[in-house]
This record gives structure tokens, C-alpha cells and sequence, in this order.
């Protein structure tokens, strides 16, 4: 899973029919502390994500476990919104 | 999945039986602000795309084979699934 | 999937036994221009191509379903020949 943050959204009303109704949001990778990492994604929303907040995502074929992704075409999903990071200050 | 552009078509006449019957296109993958992400490659059509257009474009091999219908026994590894009409950024994203 | 050009072929004859019988061809990624663009890779061959010819191949799990339900070793698989690419960037 990554941590990533929501920067847009795509709309595309020529699609997949099983994509139908599925929000598209892209995500920006950020590291623990909140930074930004270089590249973005495509994905399926399934908790209701909004911008700028920091999600939990799943890539691969395990996106299709999220909520109403089975059997549908969906590489990466949005599977939590994050609240809080917090990580050991002696690393 | 990423945002791509549609460069091209391949045409092909030896090729997987499985494949009959699909367009071929050439699909370059973009960053957000419009540039070339890395190299083109070559993906089915499943939402009627064509040259010009941007797309979404999946490199997962569920995506791809099922959005033309033939899981689980082709060797399609990308596919175009959708044709984007808009992309709404947060201001600032491109910085 | 990938394009690329058939520029060698390889042989092996102590191999895994699911790879019995495949051609191996050493190929170099092009770009849709035709320009040589990576390090070469190699592939089993679904398609019957020759050197020089251009082709595109799949990668991953999916080349192997090339011959499915056959199970081939293998991640990398050319599947078409290309008769032509119709390329306008804009």
C-alpha cells in the first residue's frame, strides 16, 4: 500500500461500463512526513476522498478487494483516508 | 492507471489469435503537467479512442484483458480503458 | 505491450523443460519511430518472426498466456508482427 496524496480528478464519460460511477482521483505518492514523491496514479475511489487529503492506496490486482472493485478494471484503489502518521523519532 | 496520449496505431497481421479483431495503439504515458513519462507502448483499444486523444491507460493484466473480454488466456498487458474528457488539479500541483 | 525488433537468436539446450521447444529471440525495444531505446531483452516467440523484423511483445505473468493452457517460463513473449505504425505526436 502506499500513502499518497489527492491532487485531482479525471472525468472520462467514454469508458469501461463497469468503471461507471466510480470516481477517479489522482494521487500523488507522499513519504510518512508528508512530502511529495515524484510520480502519480490514476485511482478508484471506494471511501469517499476528498482533495488534499492523505488516502491509503492499493495497487495491483489486490485493488479488486476493495469495496465494489471485484471483477472490475481497477489497478489502484483508495482504501482509507489517512488521519494520522507517526513514526519513530530514533529511526 | 495513468493518463496517456494515443500517438498511433500498429497494424499487425501475424498475431495471438486472440487479439482478431482489436486496434492496436500507440500510447504515450504523460506526467500531470502534459510531458512524455517515460516511452510509448503499445495497448488494446477498449473505449474507442483515437490518434490525439488522452486516455486512461492501465498496465495491470486483469484491466487490460477484461476490458476486450477475453480473460484469462491472452497475453494483453495493457490496455486503453477509458477517453478523459477533463483533469481538475489543486493549484499548485504542478510546482 | 512493447515494440521492438528481432536482432538475434538464442540458443539453449540445458533449459527448463516447460521452455522445450520455444525459439528464444533476443530483441531490442524500439521506440514508435524505430529508434533503438533500452537494453535488449529475450523473449519466447508465439509469432514465427525473423531477424529484423519488427514486432511487439508482452511482459510479466501475461506472456505467458500466449500459449495458454500451456504454462511456458517465460516474461517476456512476442506476440504480433508489425506490418506498419501510424505515428503523429503532436
Amino acid at each position: 500500500m502506499i500513502l499518497a496524496r489527492v491532487v485531482g480528478t479525471v472525468v472520462a464519460t467514454r469508458k469501461d461500463p463497469r468503471l461507471e460511477g466510480k470516481k477517479l482521483l489522482v494521487l500523488k505518492p507522499v513519504s510518512p512526513e508528508g512530502k511529495d514523491e515524484s510520480g502519480y496514479v490514476v485511482a478508484v475511489d471506494t471511501v469517499g476522498a476528498g482533495f488534499r487529503e492523505t488516502v491509503l492506496a492499493v495497487a495491483g490486482s489486490s485493488a479488486r478487494m476493495a469495496e465494489g472493485c471485484k471483477d472490475k478494471p481497477v489497478d489502484t484503489a483508495i482504501v482509507g483516508i489517512v488521519d494520522t502518521v507517526s513514526m519513530d523519532q530514533k529511526r | 492507471m495513468l493518463i496517456a496520449r494515443v500517438i498511433g496505431e500498429a497494424v499487425a497481421t501475424r498475431k495471438h489469435p486472440s487479439h482478431e479483431g482489436l486496434k492496436l495503439l500507440l500510447v504515450q504515458p504523460l506526467n500531470l503537467d502534459g510531458s512524455d513519462r517515460g516511452d510509448a507502448v503499445v495497448a488494446v483499444d477498449s473505449a474507442g479512442a483515437g490518434v490525439g486523444d488522452r486516455v486512461l491507460l492501465t498496465m495491470e493484466g486483469f484491466c487490460a484483458m477484461s476490458s476486450v473480454e477475453r480473460w484469462p488466456s491472452t497475453p494483453i498487458d495493457s490496455a486503453v480503458i477509458g477517453v478523459v474528457d477533463s483533469v481538475e488539479l489543486l493549484p499548485g500541483t504542478l510546482r | 505491450m512493447y515494440l521492438g525488433r528481432i536482432v538475434g537468436r538464442l540458443w539453449a539446450t540445458m533449459k527448463n523443460e516447460n521452455l522445450t521447444g520455444q525459439r528464444l529471440l533476443v530483441v531490442q525495444p524500439v521506440t514508435p519511430e524505430l529508434e533503438d531505446k533500452g537494453k535488449c531483452i529475450v523473449c519466447t516467440d508465439w509469432t514465427g518472426a525473423g531477424a529484423g523484423e519488427v514486432v511487439y511483445w508482452s511482459r510479466a505473468r501475461e506472456a505467458s498466456y500466449a500459449f495458454f493452457p500451456e504454462e511456458v517460463v517465460t516474461d517476456a513473449t512476442i506476440v504480433g508482427i508489425v506490418d506498419s505504425l501510424h505515428v503523429k505526436r503532436t
